[in-house]
């Protein structure tokens, strides 16, 4: 084998995800905006409206689909390199683990205000 | 011909094959690495997996006080939700501003790259502004940082991220003045997508914070 087809033939970690092709246009960021905007609206709505049990599933919800919207496409952590996402979505795991403990250990569940 | 052992390539050494544009034929967007992507952006990365570890110790907190209103005023009778509503589509739509400036940088059109820089810094200093004129207000009506428990970390966790968005209008001011100046270009992009990252950052705290404490009612 020539050490040019070696070359050719090792890879690296992260080397062939390096290249951001699929970057969105600046349309679609306008469009997402768009729908973070009509969500915030639905979001404050709940505020003035009566949403009966369904408040605070219907809150958490779209606060997670807001945030995860502006991670993956503002930021771009759906196109970019996995370790990328492992180096954030491990720092937010773990915050999201250490501190359901935390406030399990100070009974925050269930416990009048 | 057949390499020997001694000539392989070690990934965490050899600094001739990786990075952006290895086997493209295009010039690197970074200097070369063994993970493929740049340090400064896989660093700004970890930053903000520690940040969140930052925010969420605070945000714990809040929850854990927000009832402790003894002296002073409940949330309820304090927070103006029409008006931090408000403040929230303004750095809401800073992101948008945010990554349309990456967006024309990347592309070459300097110029609307540093309207996109200004827009998204005003935008900042709009949402700063409203926080410290909802600050005032709390305090004028009975909420000072050590009134009550609520107090100190209502003001700890908001204040925080006060300080983080105020950080990020002082990189986006710099990063106009390094675009006029000519030292941030094209082939810099990535400085302004990194920066831009902790900006979207900033935002995506504040999604939370704006439905945790002002939302959910204690």
């Amino acid at each position: 084998m020539s050490t040019e087809s070696l070359e050719h033939a090792e890879t690296f970690p992260g080397e062939d995800v390096a290249h951001e092709a699929h970057h969105p246009t600046d349309g679609t960021y306008v469009k997402v905006a768009a729908i973070l905007a009509a969500l915030t609206a639905l979001e404050v709505s709940t505020y003035f409206l009566a949403f009966g049990p369904l408040f605070l599933p219907v809150l958490l919800t779209l606060m997670t689909i807001k945030f995860l919207t502006v991670v993956s496409y503002f930021m771009h952590l759906k196109f970019d390199a996995p370790i990328l996402r492992k180096a954030f979505y491990a720092g937010l795991i773990t915050a999201l683990c250490v501190y359901l403990v935390a406030l399990s250990t100070f009974h925050f569940w269930g416990r009048p205000s | 011909m057949t390499r020997r052992p001694s000539e392989r390539r070690c990934p965490l050494t050899d600094t001739t094959l990786t990075g952006a544009g290895a086997h493209t034929g295009h010039a690197p967007a970074h200097p070369p690495t063994n993970t493929g992507v740049s340090n400064a952006k896989l660093g700004m990365w970890l930053f903000l997996g520690s940040e969140c570890l930052l925010f969420g110790g605070l945000i714990s907190t809040y929850l854990l006080y927000r009832g402790r209103v003894a002296g002073g005023p409940a949330p309820r009778q304090i927070f103006d939700i029409p008006f931090t509503s408000v403040s929230s589509f303004i750095l809401l739509m800073s992101s948008l501003t945010m990554v349309l400036a990456v967006s024309s940088i990347t592309r070459g059109d300097m110029p609307r790259a540093r309207t996109w820089l200004v827009t998204t810094a005003l935008l900042g200093a709009c949402f700063v502004g409203g926080q410290v004129y909802e600050f005032t207000v709390f305090y004028r009506e009975g909420l000072g940082f050590t009134t009550n428990l609520f107090g100190s970390s209502f003001y700890t966790l908001t204040g925080f991220h006060g300080v983080h968005v105020t950080v990020g209008i002082i990189m986006l001011l710099s990063l106009y003045m390094m675009t006029l100046r000519g030292t941030i270009h094209q082939g810099k992009a990535e400085t302004v997508e990194i920066v831009g990252l902790y900006w979207h950052f900033v935002d995506i705290v504040w999604i939370v914070i704006f439905t945790v404490v002002y939302l959910i009612p204690a």
